[in-house]
């Protein structure tokens, strides 16, 4: 007992699955109990802390009379569609700017500078620029999320190792041949990492896209519902919000454990 | 030398960094290599032991002089020289048997795409599968085998296209003590089986000997070759040898030459006064 106590806190060392399982399943109990427990107190205001019941007896009206579904699928779209933007450019760019001194140089500075400016303020500008309608939508969860993925995508290809670049070099491999045949292959898994994260990333741009002329979505909810004070409604939505970000992460870690079986360590 | 020479080093000067911080990394290197021999180049850190070696595989251009193979001024990487890296150089997306073949798909092999070419290209993949003690293993990944067998995959990829010369980096030198023995003598049978030229890297003195039959010691500050040693033992070696006079007393001779050059000595005085205070300010 005194054993496997002290092994809980040895730094890094592994405990047992059912440990591992008890303790993950406490951590998501404990907070949703403790929430039960402080929004059923004497004296706690529904409209500042609605209880879990009242949260689920709004999500359930939401799906039946006001098509959460139809705000679900809204929101996924634009989501996705900025993200995939984002990807479809910054993976080139990315490859060339971490493949080469010359592209990094003249790219990453700038690159840099623009991530660190706040997506919400290019509203105004992409309103001007892009109108109202989904376009804009799409283009402030691209600016949030675009920058930081070139620069991840470029560092994922610059942690392909150069023995592996300089033993196809000493194969006779073409410039053009190396990039295809090693430095994608090779930074694939990070790569994928790197569409994971930034999809979390994407999402949590959400809100702030739909602020724009929106009347449709899960951030558009939120935001109409802070109007009326309906709290129950606030948390429905940042809690789907985070449950649609829950799966789609557990897909990407799925396709990572099914595309790459060649990372897992010796037998 | 009456056969030509297979790699010739001529007046090669390497030069990192410039102005204020610039390094001598190479001074003024001469060294003719013959075919089918076995050199090895042994030294202190930062001697251009590895400098040179990624010269003469094009990875690497010197500041000035030339370096030759069969009589032709080198131009970058090519197919006729290939190399063994310390690690990290195999590619873990692809099994043990597509690591070996992975030159097959690059343009520079592919003058030759017959079936019988192919056929042969694939007897020559099993063949080295066999060589390098592999053919239990076609189709593990990478990352499932030990660094002794990692290593046997990278040296039977590098030997795939039948180049003329390997060079190798330190290539055991991640390896554990026994591994390394076993090492010893396979490098040694592809050497004989093979019949290329091969330039092997090492800090390991004993390791030089062994493999070699000409030993190369280079000296750091600036880099340069500062002793060319013949190895008295017969082309048939054993790991009985190591233990021989003739071995030990190489093997002397050339540690005290290393430690005559590596510019790293120990301040015992120094270390004595230090120790000498400590103990006085314990009583």
């Amino acid at each position: 007992m005194a054993d496997s106590r002290s092994r809980l806190w040895t730094l890094r060392a592994g405990i047992p699955r059912k440990v591992y399982l008890t303790l993950a399943l406490a951590g998501l109990v404990v907070p949703l109990l403790l929430w039960w427990f402080v929004s059923g107190l004497e004296g706690t205001n529904k409209v500042f802390l609605p209880g879990p019941a009242d949260v689920l007896a709004r999500t359930w009206s939401w799906l039946s009379a006001d098509d959460l579904l139809g705000d679900m699928a809204i929101s996924t779209w634009r989501v996705v569609a900025g993200w995939l933007l984002s990807a479809v450019i910054a993976l080139p760019l990315g490859l060339y700017i971490g493949s080469y001194r010359a592209v990094q140089a003249f790219l990453e500075p700038l690159t840099d500078f623009i991530r660190y400016m706040p997506a919400v303020a290019f509203i105004p500008l992409v309103m001007l620029w892009i109108g109202i309608d989904e376009g804009s939508k799409v283009a402030i969860i691209f600016i949030g999320t675009f920058f930081q993925m070139v620069l991840m995508v470029a560092e994922d290809v610059r942690r392909v190792p150069m023995a592996q670049i300089e033993a196809a070099q000493t194969m006779g491999a073409t410039r053009g041949e190396i990039l295809t045949k090693v430095i994608v292959p090779s930074a694939k898994p990070a790569l994928l990492d790197t569409l994971r994260v930034t999809m979390g990333w994407a999402w949590t741009y959400l809100v702030v896209a739909e602020l724009v002329a929106a009347n449709s979505g899960l951030g558009y909810a939120v935001l109409k519902a802070q109007r009326f004070l309906q709290t129950d409604k606030i948390f429905a939505g940042i809690l789907m919000i985070g449950l649609i970000g829950l799966v789609i992460d557990q897909l990407f870690r799925q396709i990572h454990r099914l595309a790459f079986p060649w990372l897992s360590g010796r037998h | 030398m009456n056969t030509p020479a297979k790699i010739e080093i001529n007046a090669v000067y390497k030069t990192f960094n410039e102005g204020a911080k610039a390094i001598q990394a190479l001074d003024n290197a001469n060294l003719a290599i013959q075919p089918n021999e076995f050199v090895t180049f042994v030294g202190a850190s930062g001697c251009g032991k590895s400098t040179l070696l990624r010269m003469i595989g094009g990875l690497e251009t010197q500041s000035s002089g030339e370096i030759r193979v069969n009589g032709q001024p080198i131009d970058g990487p090519g197919v006729d020289r290939a190399m063994v890296f310390q690690h990290y150089s195999l590619y873990p997306w692809l099994s043990v048997t597509d690591n070996i073949k992975f030159c097959r798909q690059l343009k520079a092999h592919s003058r030759d795409r017959t079936s019988a070419d192919v056929e042969k290209a694939a007897g020559r993949a099993d063949a080295l599968l066999h060589l390098m003690g592999l053919s239990h293993v076609p189709t593990a990944y990478p990352n499932q085998l030990s660094g002794g067998m990692q290593q046997r995959v990278a040296i039977a990829r590098a030997l795939m296209s039948r180049p003329e010369i390997l060079l190798m980096d330190e290539p055991f030198g991640a390896l554990d003590a026994q591994t390394r023995e076993v090492m010893h003598d396979l490098i040694r049978h592809v050497h004989r089986i093979e019949g290329s030229t091969i330039v092997f890297v090492t800090h390991d003195v004993e390791e030089a000997i062994y493999l070699g039959q000409r030993i190369v010691l280079m000296a750091p500050r600036p880099g340069r070759i500062d002793t060319i040693y013949e190895v008295p033992l017969p082309a048939e070696r054993n790991q009985d040898m190591k233990l021989s006079p003739e071995f030990l007393a190489l093997k002397r001779e050339i540690l005290v030459r290393i430690r005559e050059t590596s510019g790293m000595k120990t301040d015992l005085e120094q270390l004595e006064r230090l120790s000498a205070q400590a103990n006085q300010s314990e009583a």
